[in-house]
């Protein structure tokens, strides 16, 4: 069975994801590549939600839209999804409350009345979300030894009535395909925002801040609930404004702190972000995209903020920003960032959206590059501590609070090396020059890194040109198509060289962006790559390798 | 250094404070009470001062010791951090009525609400000098500034009562004109354990000068129990910062209480095998 995807589909609060996270993790025992979309409104209660859980017997790293199996629990999960269902697909759907009209009769169906067991068992109608995933299991051919681990991993309420309620979906379902168990082993599953944590603890993350907001709270819930395991502090005040304004506090006080939002969070931030490379203190800075402009589409996925990102704070200073393009890269590079941020004593920003962040992807932490976890330049204590030392390279040694025999001065004003405010003209030019001198040694140690990934076939004159999480989606369309995809993860120091030589031989290229202007390919045209055309989706929505392959012919042949 | 020498903290920095500012006798005072620390065993490491912007804030340029020069407005999240991460740290945070009570309030409020053992000390001079004149929360009704050239049209927070309520448990005022109780009440601050504010109503010789205002109205609180939650709030409401009442100085009111740093569940307490752990976290999510 190779490329193989169910939909599971109900309201806001049925449960449909912690469903769509069972069904991969059984998939996932049988040894298959598993990728996760979650569809949700910005309700908890009521409205649409749905899990596109995809397999493959290759690595992916996005879903398709083109349904083999859906498990309908309502009405409309039915009829907003049929367009996508196969001419071959099986329906598993509430008898009495779900009416199939309209299908082939090439579409197999099992209708079993779950709300009818639910009241028979007497439990909670969430059960019903079990007792469909069970009816999954027999029609798929799957062991109820392999659901039931899984379900007893999974499940911490309620085990026993769940399992009672599953039996009763299992035995009353039939057995209409053979999704056969592979001999490879199942690899971890987690989503983007995890793989983000995890690179900033390996980094040495010690405190993380933030304001809740979509799509980057699942961080914040994932880092305090692992806060123990992890040494972890995490904190979280009153605003965006306070978590970055405490985020350079700790980094004053020399720990390793990163903070977590989503664009309109990000406008609160900026204040700090500038103060951050004014008064050189290292932080790392999440930004995870949504649709805007304003609150826009809270729980859906964009690629707006890289402008945003990139000239984000008043005033000229140093930055680095990495967009990684799904799980490996998200925990490699969020190391990275943190490495740059204190390395260099500027502000590191991560981008990712909702599709990268909350999307579960399969993780290979041994496919992964060394992490080297860096110490930053140390102070020593010549007399007296110079925090803003004008060295060749224009990064100072950092000593810490409480440092015997140090006086440490911050300031969010020009100051001279000692941290004293001055308004001297040449003295300002100095220390513009000093801050700015940062990129050019960040510029060099950035090509000992693979700044630039190219996949596809390589030989290529069209070359796809993407970032962040349409990765995955480009490297399939472009792989049946014969393209090259090349795809910047740095963003910034723009990686000039690397994209010189990845775009080398290229006659052609399309820029594929989930925006309205073409960010990138702006980005990229004022450093002179001509972007012949571009590809640019904005509805909230990802790309789906069918729809982008069309979408890319088209670009190709035009 | 010597202990019979008063450090002076000396830096290269030029005073810039007009004649006559109220900031002299909060930095007199407060370097004063930082020798005693000094003398009664605070390693000089262990002092962080953080400041916001305005005139207030160039104090940290003048003493020689830790600082954070931040934001205006934002001296109060970074001060914060800096004692979450170094609970040893004695954190003393310089701010303005503009400062604190304007651009920064929510950081004031939440930080009083977690009774976090910081010292706030406010340059209290009911106008924006470093703008050059402007009305601030706590100027009275009616004040010319050069933003409001009829007169404000708003009547003054109390600040002191907004801080009660929200959870302060060490309430002061002070005036330039009386060193020796700002000294006491700093020192008093800087002990107290727990979020403590002292309101140093600091007279801005060129654009409000209230000190004659001031030497009329204030007396110092004696006989009165500033642990008696009800009677601090009756004293901090005899003056609502705008009407001709008499102003109480001294200690306002104290309450012992959990600091945010001992309540919060350290987590990074013990050296941690990063790897091994993710390793483990991943192998549970197969």
């Amino acid at each position: 069975m190779d490329n193989f995807s169910i939909l599971i589909g109900g309201k806001a609060g049925f449960g449909i994801d912690k469903a769509g996270s069972i069904i991969g993790r059984a998939l996932n025992q049988l040894g298959y590549r598993i990728y996760i979309y979650r569809d949700y409104p910005s309700i908890i209660r009521g409205g649409h939600t749905f899990s596109v859980i995809r397999i493959s017997k290759k690595r992916i790293a996005t879903h398709r839209l083109n349904i083999d199996l859906m498990l309908a629990l309502n009405q409309d999960t039915f009829d907003l999804h049929k367009n996508k269902l196969n001419k071959q697909a099986i329906i598993i759907h509430d008898s009495n409350s779900v009416k199939l009209e309209g299908i082939s009769s090439d579409i197999l169906t099992i209708g079993i009345p779950f709300d009818a067991i639910i009241k028979e068992e007497g439990v909670g109608e969430i059960m019903r979300n079990t007792c469909i995933i069970a009816a999954f299991a027999k029609a798929a051919g799957i062991e109820w030894s392999i659901l039931e681990n899984v379900l007893k991993k999974e499940i911490t309420k309620e085990l026993e009535l769940n399992l009672k309620v599953a039996r009763r979906g299992y035995d009353q379902a039939k057995e209409l395909i053979k999704i056969d168990s592979q001999s490879t082993p199942g690899l971890p599953m987690i989503t983007g925002n995890q793989a983000i944590g995890l690179g900033l603890v390996k980094a040495g993350l010690k405190t993380y801040i933030a304001y809740p907001m979509t799509p980057s709270s699942p961080i914040l819930h994932f880092l305090a609930e692992q806060a123990q395991d992890f040494g972890l502090k995490v904190i979280h005040p009153e605003s965006e404004i306070s978590v970055m304004l405490m985020a350079l506090g700790f980094a004053y006080a020399g720990e390793k702190v990163a903070v977590g939002t989503s664009g309109g969070g990000f406008c609160l931030m900026t204040e700090g972000v500038s103060l951050s490379g004014m008064a050189e203190l290292p932080a790392v800075i999440i930004v995870g995209q949504r649709p805007g402009p304003s609150t826009g589409l809270p729980t859906y996925s964009s690629q707006t903020e890289l402008f945003f990102v990139l000239f984000a704070g008043q005033g000229e200073f140093p930055r680095f920003i990495v967009a990684p393009g799904d799980a490996e890269e998200s925990y490699y590079w969020s190391a990275i960032a943190m490495n740059m941020a204190w390395k260099y004593q500027i502000p590191a920003f991560i981008l990712s959206d909702k599709n990268l962040g909350e999307g579960v992807f399969n993780f290979d932490i041994d496919s992964v590059g060394e992490i080297k976890v860096e110490k930053p330049l140390a102070g020593d204590n010549k007399s007296p501590y110079k925090r803003y030392l004008n060295t060749p390279d224009g990064v100072s040694p950092l000593a810490f609070v409480p440092q015997q025999g140090a006086v440490i001065k911050a300031n969010s004003y020009e100051h001279d090396e000692l941290g004293i405010t001055t308004e001297d003209p040449q003295l300002t030019k100095l220390m513009q020059e000093k801050r700015l001198r940062k990129e050019k040694l960040m510029v060099q140690d950035l090509d000992n890194y693979k700044t630039v990934n190219v996949s596809g076939h390589l030989d290529a004159s069209t070359a796809v040109l993407c970032w962040g999480s349409n990765k995955g989606v480009c490297a399939e369309a472009a792989d049946n198509l014969g393209l090259k995809v090349v795809q910047p993860v740095v963003l910034w120091p723009f990686p000039l060289k690397q994209l010189k030589e990845s775009l080398s031989g290229v006659k052609k290229i399309i820029c594929v962006e989930n925006n309205a202007t073409g960010q990138l390919a702006k980005l990229m045209a004022d450093h002179g790559f001509t972007i012949d055309k571009k590809i640019l989706r904005y509805d909230g929505r990802p790309f789906t390798p069918d729809e982008l392959e069309t979408a890319l012919k088209e670009a190709d042949n035009g | 250094m010597d202990n019979t020498q008063q450090n002076n903290f000396g830096t290269s920095a030029q005073n810039t404070w007009c004649p006559g500012c109220g900031n002299f006798a909060i930095f007199n005072a407060i370097k004063s009470v930082f020798n005693e620390l000094i003398l009664e065993g605070t390693p000089l490491e262990n002092i962080v001062l953080v400041a916001g912007i305005g005139c207030h804030a160039k104090i940290v340029d003048y003493i020689n010791l830790n600082s954070f020069y931040s934001l205006h407005g934002r001296a109060v999240p970074v001060a914060e951090a800096i004692k979450i991460a170094g609970p040893a740290l004695k954190v003393i945070v310089f701010s303005g009525d503009g400062d604190a009570y304007g651009e920064g309030i929510e950081h004031l409020i939440f930080s009083a609400k977690r009774n976090i053992d910081i010292t706030m000390v406010i340059h209290n001079n009911h106008v924006y000098g470093l703008t050059t004149g402007q009305y601030t929360p706590t100027s009275p009704l009616g004040f010319k500034g050069r933003s409001t050239p009829q007169g404000t049209a708003e009547l003054p927070l109390n600040p002191l009562e907004v801080m009660l309520s929200s959870g302060a448990t060490y309430l002061a005022r002070g005036t330039s004109h009386g060193l020796e109780l700002l000294k006491k009440i700093f020192k008093e601050a800087i002990m107290h354990k727990g979020f403590s504010l002292v309101d140093v109503l600091q007279v801005c010789v060129t654009y409000f000068n209230t000190y004659e205002y001031y030497d009329k109205r204030v007396y110092e609180l004696k006989d009165y129990n500033a642990a008696d939650y009800n009677q601090a709030l009756g004293k901090i409401r005899e003056w609502d910062y705008n009407s001709d009442s008499p102003i109480a100085l001294g200690a306002l009111y104290k309450k012992d209480a959990p600091t945010f740093e001992d309540s919060f569940i350290r987590t990074d307490s013990a050296p941690i095998n990063s790897e091994g752990k993710i390793r483990d976290f991943l192998q549970a999510s197969v």
